[in-house]
């Protein structure tokens, strides 16, 4: 039988919701490699708490991305179990992944928007996907715009908008659709700090309302500005610190997370 | 299948290349020009083989040497039950046909010139029973059926008939790979937005819809450009065709039926490029998760 860490199933802000809350994400005995070559993941055990907020941190190379792509769904596990919204992901098969995917975004590090496409576009894309009616797109997607201060750049091209910009549109595309899950790859790389701080309010505000999100993030800042969030810290491809001394706030000093 | 023919205005944008880019448009104006032609080609030349059977397949001739005792063996052959009609080949006609081959004054004065008399038989007359009769009529004389003499026309016909159509069969295996390439291409080309609509969610059929669509599109302004191309080719060359038909077989070069299948394989071609183009992404993104 697998081992299991309770590592980020409970936490101060999952307590405050309200005691004993269901995994929205449960990893057991979870390794990756991608082809021949050594684990990027190893052996990793544990359990996210639906409405729950959490940091992944660790030096560059520790297999943060490999992780949210197990999450994302962009990857299968190369051995280990994986469940997702309290369903087995190694039992679906690859015609029932969409079903996945469309209740989690995902903003990626390298923001991954379609070039040729219009910031409205890019942002309704999700909602199209779906088979929402322009009707229904289009009242929210002027929304969101307007949410990340682009409103008047809807029909912008990501090439003709700045770095900041453009990570503003792969957050409001990921977030249209109010996911149960959020997965943010550095999502404050490229703003300012009074961006950073805009976006994790709205990050908050979706975790209010009951979205679980994980970003991954070397920004000690934003960690510290989310006081109710659990930290995750990744090293060699190990969950390590399992005994919560990264937890925000510490509860001894650590080290700098990557 | 058909889920492409409605794809939202918004969800075509995805895949921004414009049409009269990729190589689908232009291999399928080429090819459905050359199949229709082939094709044409090839039911013209199967019907003429068609009129020339029927137009011999009761029809003799009795070759007689002695052209002296042609009379006599003329009426005694039309008193042959099954003979429905016997008519001798005047001999100028003979003498011309045979100065093709030696020449003008070739035949001189000492070579004898045969007496060829066509007979047509009475449907279900027995051929055999009729040439041994003919025989005791004018020993020494030939019944030769004009299938014999037309065999081998029938069967080059035939052959080219076959060759037509295993042509269009290789151009459309041809069309076929050229469309797969294009939508191979046309997928790497666009798969940075289709791992992203993955990732957003979209289903195997969404993605597959928007490349059906766009190479079924192309398909078809190209099935229409060869299949007008065609058609005015076939009706300039449509004069001498019925010439030659004429000649050869003195019937029409193409039925109304036939026009109808030529006008359906521009259909055929785009049918066949949707459903190619569709088979190849499907392929292609069964290699993904």
């Amino acid at each position: 039988m697998a081992r299991r860490l309770p590592l980020c199933e409970t936490g101060a802000q999952g307590t405050e919701r309200g005691g004993a809350l269901s995994a929205i994400v449960e990893f057991d005995s979870v390794g990756l490699r991608y082809g021949t070559g050594a684990e990027v993941l190893r052996d990793l055990n544990f359990r996210l708490s639906r409405g729950g907020f959490y940091f992944l941190t660790g030096p560059s190379g520790a297999g943060k991305t490999s992780l949210l792509k197990l999450l994302y769904l962009a990857q299968r596990p190369t051995r280990g179990r994986v469940g997702l919204f309290g369903e087995e992901l190694g039992d679906q098969p690859r015609e029932e992944l969409p079903r996945f995917r469309r209740r989690i975004g995902v903003v990626f590090q390298d923001f991954r928007l379609i070039r040729h496409l219009s910031a409205f576009d890019n942002v309704a894309l999700p909602m199209r996907i779906a088979g929402r009616s322009e009707a229904e797109v289009e009242g929210p997607v002027r929304e969101m715009l307007a949410w990340v201060g682009l409103a008047d750049r809807a029909s912008a091209r990501p090439a003709t908008l700045s770095g900041g910009e453009q990570q503003r549109v792969a957050i409001a595309r990921a977030v249209i659709t109010q996911p149960e899950l959020l997965v943010a790859d550095e999502p404050t790389g490229n703003v300012d700090s009074d961006m950073a701080r805009r976006l994790l309010h709205l990050f908050t505000a979706l975790n209010r309302l009951g979205t679980t999100i994980v970003v991954a993030t070397h920004d000690l800042g934003l960690i510290a500005a989310a006081p109710g969030a659990q930290l995750m810290r990744l090293e060699n491809g190990s969950l390590s610190d399992p005994t919560g001394s990264l937890r925000n706030p510490p509860l001894q000093p650590a080290p700098e997370a990557g | 299948m058909l889920g492409w023919l409605t794809t939202p205005v918004a969800e075509r944008r995805l895949l921004s290349e414009g049409r009269l880019r990729g190589p689908t448009l232009y291999v399928l104006a080429i090819m459905t020009f050359a199949m229709i032609v082939v094709a044409a080609a090839g039911l013209a030349l199967s019907n003429a083989a068609g009129i020339v059977t029927r137009g011999v397949e009761s029809r003799y001739a009795i070759q007689i040497n002695d052209s002296e005792s042609l009379p006599r063996v003329l009426a005694a052959v039309r008193t042959v039950p099954g003979i429905r009609h016997a008519e001798p080949v005047p001999e100028a006609e003979m003498r011309a046909t045979l100065e093709r081959w030696l020449g003008p004054g070739g035949l001189g004065g000492e070579l004898p010139v045969p007496a060829l008399v066509n007979v047509d038989l009475a449907p279900g007359a027995d051929s055999g029973a009729i040439g041994r009769r003919v025989e005791q009529l004018a020993p020494g004389s030939r019944f030769v059926a004009h299938q014999q003499v037309v065999r081998p026309l029938l069967r080059s016909l035939r052959v080219l008939q076959w060759l037509a159509l295993s042509m269009v069969a290789l151009m459309a295996a041809a069309t076929s790979a050229v469309v797969v390439l294009a939508a191979r291409g046309a997928f790497d080309t666009h798969r940075s937005t289709i791992d992203i609509m993955h990732g957003l969610g979209a289903t195997d059929q969404q993605v597959t819809s928007l490349f059906q669509r766009k190479i079924a599109l192309d398909a078809l302004f190209g099935a229409l450009a060869g299949g007008l191309l065609a058609a005015f080719v076939l009706v300039v060359l449509g004069g001498g065709a019925r010439a030659l038909a004429g000649d050869l077989a003195g019937g029409p070069p193409l039925t109304l039926a036939d026009l109808v299948i030529l006008a359906l394989l521009p259909v055929g071609a785009v049918i066949l490029a949707a459903l190619v183009a569709r088979a190849a992404v499907l392929v292609a993104l069964r290699q993904s998760l």
